[in-house]
């Protein structure tokens, strides 16, 4: 029988990263959208680098940057006591860099695809920014909001080289389901390994299919 | 009364430009800004709204200072208290047309007056379908019932029926002026097309590369200088037919099809959806009786 640690780990990563992102993402993204200047080019080059660059050099970096010999990685340990690489909290920070394009990538583009007056209407009929992102905003661009969590979520259940390196592969703190199907390949255990890989296709493969679905009932009722 | 007074750099699709706009927009009636696209219209009207900022200016609805950039005073539009119909109507895709509606009024709004409204502008066969399954026409008279619930002080229509067929349009302009009638709102129509501005408004401000060309009433702006003619209404070209010696123009005017008879040098130049003004110097006018 299989260990099912690691895919409770994987999920519980997936969960919590998606939310912290679905958080930051939205403002970030208001953000990114509404502005023009360099500095915003250059932050959403930032952003946007994870989906090129080997999750090993991420990996690498954060492993560095947020480990105790590091002013940032000393800091959090000694004010907080949290040491960031090789735990379960240095994943989240780990995959919440690496899927952030996922998230914020379609909500720009989302609210980018809105027409301007939409919003402008709601300032002329005195709705203040606030009220109109909840009112109108989000609502409109849900269908991108939707595809931001999803990916997001599927794409942290997908990761392997960042959680590798600043991971390590501990049991029960950061041995999610990619490492622990590399783990018996390593051991000539194709029969777990074959478990745990058939599970990550069967759940990747359902929330995809569940996404579509979605998206197909939101914009019929749209049109209704 | 509102005094405008603003000046702006632009960098339109036409180079830059210099936009200067002074003028008064009477109580209760409607300001028509007339001028051909890239003049600088659609600009005017959302610094109105506070949507734009100005580089310098003031404007003033009646003892309230909107803008004064000396000053450093700028109410965001949220502060003003206009109604504002956007050309393509701006509907929100995700509320059904109540809702649109209601929007504007909040919860303590009064429905008696949106019912009114609703009535109208002939909506409440409309009021649960959502904006997707709406003829341009329908949308444009949700966007006007939206912008009207909040009883505003001013209303802003940047050419709100210049994608609409000749009928949808006409109808809506009766609407409009009934509208506008009934609760003397002050308005300003952004338009393109003589015909429409010559019915609607009482003022026009035509608009040339971001400069004020002339103001006064539609016939002042629009009437040609030097004739006196007798009756004159101002209508579309829809065919011109040669028959014999001679050209039969029908033109569309107050909703009607009238024909005109027209010689050739008078149609040289004339060609489907030209606006035109039809006058007669000597005037016969017939007389029937009709309550026999």
């Amino acid at each position: 029988m299989i260990d099912l640690q690691p895919l409770f780990i994987t999920l519980k990563l997936a969960t919590i990263t998606t939310f912290v992102l679905l958080i930051v993402s939205l403002p970030l993204s208001v953000w990114l959208a509404n502005g023009n200047s360099r500095f915003t080019t250059l932050v959403q080059a930032v952003i946007s680098m994870p989906l090129i660059l080997p999750p090993t050099v991420i990996g690498f970096y954060l492993l560095i940057f947020l480990g105790p010999n590091h002013f940032f990685g000393q800091i959090i340990d000694q004010w907080f006591g949290i040491r960031l690489v090789f735990s379960f909290m240095g994943l989240v920070i780990g995959s919440f860099i690496y899927s952030l394009p996922f998230m914020v990538h379609p909500v720009v583009s989302g609210i980018n695809s809105l027409p301007p007056g939409l919003l402008e209407v709601s300032y002329t009929l005195g709705k203040s920014k606030w009220a109109t992102f909840f009112l109108v905003t989000l609502p409109c661009i849900r269908n991108s909001v939707l595809t931001g969590i999803v990916l997001t979520f599927a794409h942290t259940i997908g990761e392997f080289g960042i959680v590798m390196m600043i991971g390590g592969n501990i049991p029960g703190q950061t041995k999610v389901a990619s490492v622990a199907i590399f783990d018996e390949v390593e051991a000539m255990n194709y029969q777990n390994a074959n478990i745990y890989a058939g599970l990550l296709f069967g759940t990747t493969l359902i929330i995809l299919i569940l996404v579509y679905f979605l998206n197909k009932r939101f914009a019929q009722t749209t049109l209704k | 009364m509102i005094s405008i007074n603003i000046s702006k750099r632009l960098n339109g699709s036409f180079g830059e430009m210099h936009l200067q706009f002074q003028c008064a927009v009477e109580h209760g009636l409607v300001t028509a800004l007339f001028g051909p696209s890239g003049a600088g219209k659609t600009t005017v009207l959302k610094i109105m709204a506070g949507l734009l900022m100005p580089d310098s200016g003031r404007i003033k609805c009646k003892d309230d200072v909107w803008l004064d950039t000396q000053r450093k005073v700028f109410k965001i539009p949220q502060q003003r208290n206009i109604g504002f119909v956007f050309q393509d109507s701006a509907l929100f895709p995700h509320m059904n047309v109540k809702k649109n509606i209601m929007y504007a009024v909040g919860r303590d709004g009064e429905s008696k007056d949106v019912d009114e409204l609703i009535e109208m502008l002939e909506l409440n066969e409309l009021l649960t379908m959502y904006p997707a399954n709406l003829s341009g026409g329908q949308k444009q008279r949700v966007a006007l019932a939206r912008a009207l619930a909040r009883k505003p002080d001013l209303l802003l229509l940047d050419e709100p029926l210049s994608s609409l067929d000749k009928l949808a349009r006409y109808h809506l302009q009766e609407q409009i002026l009934a509208i506008q009638r009934r609760y003397q709102i002050t308005t300003v129509l952004v338009s393109h097309d003589i015909a429409e501005v010559s019915r609607m408004a009482n003022q026009v401000v035509k608009l040339d590369a971001g400069t004020i060309t002339a103001t006064g009433t539609p016939l002042q702006v629009f009437g040609l200088p030097g004739m006196s003619a007798k009756f004159r209404a101002i209508g579309e070209v829809l065919t011109i037919d040669k028959e014999d010696m001679v050209y039969v123009v029908s033109v569309f005017l107050n909703n009607d099809i009238i024909k005109i008879v027209a010689l050739e040098d008078d149609v040289r130049d004339m060609k489907a959806g030209d606006t035109v003004l039809v006058s007669s110097k000597a005037f016969n006018p017939m007389i029937s009786v009709i309550n026999k």
